[in-house]
């Protein structure tokens, strides 16, 4: 079995981070945003993993546990705030909450 | 005892101001009570001192540990030196005046309780100014002395131009403050102490550039203050406030706070070489110059007093520049006697006129009021340094100093503007209390109450007599202030003789002038009558036209025209529009900025990641990579 | 080989411990005594359990170690910030039941979710670990997005939230990505390291010392990270975007928590990290730092200049004030640090006297927050404008307001480390800001109450009262006097100064 460089896992990570952040940006859909932040977060846990076998130590992959359940509490509170919305409205694009602004 | 004597009004605004409410004619009496005992304790305190030795009449109180900080520490120190004693003496002593005038000028006001609250604040603030030793404490009555006058000028609110001029006071004194908290700062950390006194001590050991710069920056502050060039614009206007406030506050007390402090670090101005006190004493003689020039073209009585005391404060500024800090402090003695009658006197014109300053709707006055008429002649002579009122002491004092130091320049200019002083005065003294009655239709004119008489007699007194506390040869005030200030030279024998005859000389002149122009109505009406009964005589009353009007197209027009110009476009466009031009972009940048907020939870991502964009870019550059 | 369990040290987290059973002990007890009745056991127990996390905290003081394998730093500095947490909190409390009582929307969950915010702020004090520093700042963020909704059936409210909890979960992936960079770079997430020598016991603080220079890429580049995932929690320009939309719909109390202990929690892990851990590395943070700071003091103070919503306004002010705080933390001297606690203190409490007093006038459903609303409110009700008066010249920085005090600490602190031109950019800004503040007091002085307005005050408790007269009472106390709350914040970071 061949060793892949963790370069590629890097460069993997970063890929996903970008694309989660772009995915941020140009979605109008609350969900669909989360679910982009979500991506950036495992993103995250790619690096940590990687981070771990180029350290050759463990602790990178227990850190992703922690980032697992703070994601997954996340999830708990956010969908709840935006079905709150999303019922009141009937709708979840985020362009059409602005009451507050300047 | 010091600190009773700031307590006191202190407490009677705090009093005032929780329960004044439930009480309307009780609240001027508790307030007038608060300041007369303080008067009269600061007058204990200062016959205390004069039973001390001359070296051994300055001394520190700690009230309280205030701040330890670091470096910087700063103890809630009242300073009772000669110096602070006078200025004690001179507000709560006016101040009393002032607060009795005030019962009856203000009777009938919604608002009577909170008017008599914020006097009393206002003089609780001043005493602390000029009580404090610690840079910090001074700085809050100097705040505080701000917040109050901010409150007084927009006291009638319901005026928009009451409340206009509240806010250009506000922001103008803002930029002055800026400069002066610079200042401190910098004293602070270069001596590293806030005390009056370290500072004092220790200016000679800044380094001559640190301690012009300090005590430029101090003198900034002083120009807002004391509404001197270029920072003056906001003390006309401030005249929206009542009459009792403007004698009070922008006559008497608070705008010569910056005379103060210039007075008060003098050390640290000699230390820095001349430049410092060069630039106090010519921003002076120019402020002098220019606001009685304003003076002699403006018709509202109020105006015309606020451009005055511009000048006179000016004349302060001169004499400080000049090293003669005690004549300085002597000027503003006499000053606050008679500009504060001035306004007061102004202010029972106002009264029996139902509000009205227009100078051109008055007119023989005197007759009708004659307790007004009388102390206000004191007041105009005074101002226009007749012998032997108060100001011809005070002002021919400042000129021969300037002239004993050689600024000859300097001396020219305050001559100058004594001859306008006087011009203008007499010009408003002729118009509003001599000739034919003339007052508005519908109105029974009447003198002043008691209480505004009682206050317009007292400090017409002092008016005439203000000057024998420091006669030449006895100099009581000057010795008496030596040990903090030490004595200021000044020339003798025929040049000082010389001296106070062209002060006499220019005055005169200037009274004659305005006597020549502005008694001319009844020559006017003598002509006229002429002309249609006698032709003959119509050739030379043709003549004295041509007379008036080369006059008029010489002297008068080119005058006009140059007060004109500086009235409207270096004054109000440049000045004004420099003051409200930094509003009006602040304004500007902020209302177009804060469309960046747009609503969009997505623009603010973006902007988000702009932010991490250039915070990663600038990271990476930093390293290397 | 036996298993090597470490030793469970439990005084460290002892404050959180106890917020954290207060909660679940309030849920557990409205559960039973069930709907109905006066509720006032929420705010009693809430009171009680942040009264035993006081009295813990202030055992913590005076100790300086690591516990919980090195996670948990327990030392001066934190038990400060863990008190100061604790009395916002208090405040917040008996405010909160004011206005919860008056509009109809007391449960026990806004008790609960507050309490385990200032668990997780505290938390945030004694971070000694980055991934520790995660899981507090999500523990209250997660909390808050909850509080800043809590008006569930308001627009405005709604909006709020979900704008706060997008661009904060956004946010902390970024500062997340920061901890994996610095995990890369040191293998490790810990900020002091062990003094125990051994495999895994380093940290950024040891890293620093042992590792070449040419190491650091990866921890700068990280560094900036942080700052960035920090700088959102605290309102920095640029990362303060959702700050005036989520203050200005969240309830007036939990607006006035926020801008009081969310800043001060997330200051807390900033000055730790920077001014102590990161020390060494001040050439490159700082230009960064100063940066923000410059924008945030001039954005802040002049965007507030036009605002027409009290809330928003005090919004913008608080961003402004984040600026100043930053001055403190760039001077990173011992006088910057305590400077920066004292500030943070202290501003806390008048603005949340301020907002006290907005939530007192706002009315039921917060229909009256512009500054219109407030016109000639002196003469309404004096005591009341009286206060805000006081609140807002002390947020102006006015001399013998506590205002005034914070400004010239951390101001002096950057005079005397060098950074004279960035405190007369601050003078400046806060000069600015004077506009804004005397608009307020223009309106509630000068002008006359509107035809047929409603009457001010309309059915408030004793508590929020009290609330508003403790907070004016500390502001204008701790303005004349002001020594003994500075020599706390002194020795609070007496230990804590890497290199100051």
């Amino acid at each position: 079995m061949t060793e892949v460089s963790p370069g590629y896992f890097l460069a993997l990570a970063g890929l996903l981070f970008t694309i989660g952040v772009v995915g941020v940006l140009v979605r109008r859909n609350a969900i669909v945003i989360f679910m982009f932040i979500e991506l950036m977060l495992n993103a995250v846990n790619l690096f940590f993993v990687t981070f771990a076998r180029m350290q050759g130590n463990l602790q990178g992959q227990v850190l992703v546990f922690f980032v697992l359940v703070v994601a997954a509490a996340e999830v708990v509170v956010g969908l709840a705030l935006i079905l709150l919305i999303a019922r009141r409205r009937a709708s979840l694009d985020v362009d059409k909450v602005r009451l507050l602004k300047w | 005892m010091a600190a009773a004597v700031i307590a006191l009004p202190l407490a009677g605004a705090a009093f005032l101001l929780f329960f004044g409410k439930r009480m309307s004619k009780a609240s001027a009496y508790i307030a007038s009570g608060a300041i007369a005992l303080s008067f009269l304790s600061g007058l204990i305190l200062f016959f205390r001192m004069l039973g001390e030795p001359g070296e051994e009449r300055s001394f520190v109180m700690k009230v309280y540990d205030w701040v330890n900080v670091g470096g910087i520490h700063g103890n809630g120190e009242l300073l009772l030196d000669p110096l602070s004693i006078v200025m004690v003496l001179v507000v709560t002593g006016v101040g009393t005046l002032i607060h009795v005038y005030s019962i009856g000028y203000m009777e009938g006001d919604p608002r009577y309780s909170r008017f008599f609250a914020y006097l009393n604040l206002f003089c609780a603030a001043m005493l602390i100014l000029v009580l404090a030793d610690n840079l910090l404490l001074l700085f809050v009555g100097w705040e505080g002395v701000g917040l109050c006058s901010y409150l007084l000028i927009g006291f009638w609110f319901e005026r928009e131009v009451a409340a206009g001029a509240a806010k250009k006071a506000f922001i103008v004194n803002r930029i002055g403050d800026f400069s002066f908290l610079l200042g401190i700062f910098l004293i602070a950390d270069e001596i590293g102490s806030l005390s009056v006194t370290e500072i004092n001590a220790g200016a000679a050991t800044m380094g001559t550039t640190l301690a012009t710069v300090g005590a430029l920056l101090l003198f900034g502050g002083a120009t807002g203050k004391s509404a001197q060039i270029p920072l003056y614009v906001w003390l006309p206007d401030a005249m929206e406030g009542p009459t009792p406030v403007s004698a009070l506050i922008h006559a008497a007390t608070m705008v010569t706070a910056g005379v103060y402090v210039v007075v008060r670090f003098s050390p640290l101005f000699v230390a820095g070489g001349t430049t410092a006190l060069t630039v106090v004493a010519w921003i002076g003689a120019l402020t002098a110059l220019w606001a009685a020039l304003m003076a002699a073209f403006e018709y509202d009585i109020k105006r015309v007093l606020a451009y005055s005391t511009i000048s006179q404060l000016g004349y302060m500024f001169i004499a400080s520049g000049v090293a003669g800090y005690s004549i300085g402090i002597f000027h503003l003695v006499t000053h606050a006697f008679f500009k504060a009658l001035l306004f007061l006197g102004a202010g029972a014109v106002m009264h029996a006129l139902a509000g009205e300053t227009d100078m051109r709707k008055m007119g023989g006055l005197r007759r009708a009021m004659p307790v007004v008429g009388l102390t206000f002649a004191a007041g105009w002579l005074a101002i226009s340094g007749i012998f032997p009122f108060a100001g011809f002491w005070s002002k021919d004092a400042i000129l021969a100093v300037a002239w004993e130091q050689g600024e000859y320049a300097l001396w020219a200019l305050g001559l100058l503007t004594a001859a306008l002083t006087a011009f203008y005065m007499s010009r408003m003294y002729f118009r509003v209390f001599e000739g034919d009655l003339e007052v508005p239709e519908g109105i029974h004119v009447h003198d002043a109450p008691r209480t505004m008489a009682v206050a317009l007699v007292s400090l017409g007194a002092l008016s005439v007599v203000g000057g024998f506390f420091n006669l030449p040869g006895v100099l009581t005030l000057e010795h008496f202030l030596a040990p903090v200030l030490g004595e200021p030279e000044v020339p003798h024998g025929v040049i000082a003789w010389a001296l106070a005859g062209a002060a006499l000389v220019v005055a005169f002149a200037g009274i004659f002038v305005a006597r020549a122009l502005y008694l001319q109505p009844e020559g006017d009406a003598r002509r006229e009558r002429l002309e249609k009964t006698a032709p003959w005589f119509v050739g030379a009353a043709r003549s004295k036209f041509y007379v008036d009007e080369f006059y008029g197209r010489a002297i008068v027009a080119p005058g006009k025209a140059f007060a004109g110009f500086c009235a409207d476009i270096f004054d109000k466009r440049v000045l004004d529009g420099l003051v409200n031009g930094v509003a009006w972009v602040v304004n500007g940048v902020s209302s177009k900025g804060r469309h960046v907020q747009t609503g969009y939870v997505r623009n603010y991502a973006v902007i988000f990641l702009l932010g991490v964009v250039v915070i990663a870019s600038f990271m990476f550059l930093r390293v290397g990579v | 080989m036996g298993l090597n369990t470490p030793e469970i040290e439990l005084l460290g987290i002892a404050p959180e411990i106890a917020l954290v059973v207060g909660a679940l002990f309030i849920l557990i007890v409205d559960a039973i005594i069930g709907e109905g009745g006066n509720k006032w056991h929420l705010w009693i127990l809430s009171t009680i359990a942040l009264g035993v996390s006081i009295f813990l905290a202030v055992q913590a003081w005076g100790s300086n170690e690591l516990q919980m394998g090195d996670m948990i730093a327990v030392d001066g500095f934190a038990a400060f910030v863990k008190i100061t947490l604790a009395v916002f909190a208090l405040l917040t409390v008996w405010l909160s039941r004011s206005y919860l009582h008056r509009d109809g929307i007391e449960e026990s969950e806004f008790y609960g979710l507050l309490l385990f915010a200032v668990a997780g702020m505290m938390l945030m004090a004694s971070a000694a670990d980055l991934i520790m520093v995660f899981l507090a700042l999500e523990t209250f963020s997660l909390a808050l997005y909850v509080l800043v909704g809590f008006r569930r059936t308001s627009l405005t409210g709604q909006e709020s939230a979900m704008k706060y909890f997008l661009l904060g979960a956004f946010s902390s992936t970024f500062l997340l990505l920061g901890i994996a960079f610095v995990y890369g770079a040191i293998g490790s997430t810990q900020m002091y390291g062990s003094s125990a020598a051994g495999a895994g016991a380093q940290g950024i603080a040891t890293a620093l010392v042992s590792l070449p220079a040419g190491e650091f890429t990866l921890l700068v580049i990280a560094t900036g990270l942080l700052v960035v995932g920090l700088g959102f929690k605290v309102a920095a320009v640029p990362f303060h975007m959702w700050t005036p939309d989520a203050y200005q719909g969240a309830p007036s109390p939990v607006t006035g928590f926020m801008a009081a202990a969310t800043k001060l929690a997330g200051f807390a892990a900033l000055i730790r990290l920077l001014d102590a851990i990161l020390f060494p590395l001040r050439g490159d943070w700082r230009p960064l730092v100063i940066g923000i700071a410059v924008l945030t003091m001039v954005v802040g103070s002049v965007l507030a200049v036009v605002q027409e919503d009290l809330k928003r306004l005090l919004a913008y002010s608080s961003i402004a004030h984040a600026g100043f705080v930053f001055t403190g933390i760039i001077a990173s001297n011992d006088r910057g640090v305590s400077g920066s606690l004292f500030y943070l203190a202290t501003y806390g409490i008048t603005v949340l006297g301020a907002f006290a007093v907005i939530a007192v006038l706002g009315g039921r459903d917060e229909r009256r927050t512009t500054v219109d609303d407030f016109r000639g409110l002196f003469y309404e009700s004096p005591l009341l404008a009286g206060a805000l008066t006081l609140f807002l010249l002390s947020l102006a920085g006015v001399p013998a307001t506590v205002g005034f005090v914070g400004k010239l600490v951390v101001f002096g602190a950057a005079v005397e480390a060098g950074y004279s031109w960035l405190v007369v950019v601050g003078v400046l800004a806060s000069a600015v800001a004077a506009f804004f503040y005397l608009k307020v007091l223009v309106v509630m002085y000068m002008q006359e109450r509107q035809e047929g307005a409603e009457p001010a005050t309309s059915g408030y408790g004793g508590l929020a009262t009290g609330v508003i007269g403790l907070a004016a009472l500390a502001t204008v106390a701790l303005g004349l006097y002001w020594s003994p709350l500075i020599d706390f914040a002194e020795r609070a970071t007496f230990f804590f100064s890497a290199g100051g």
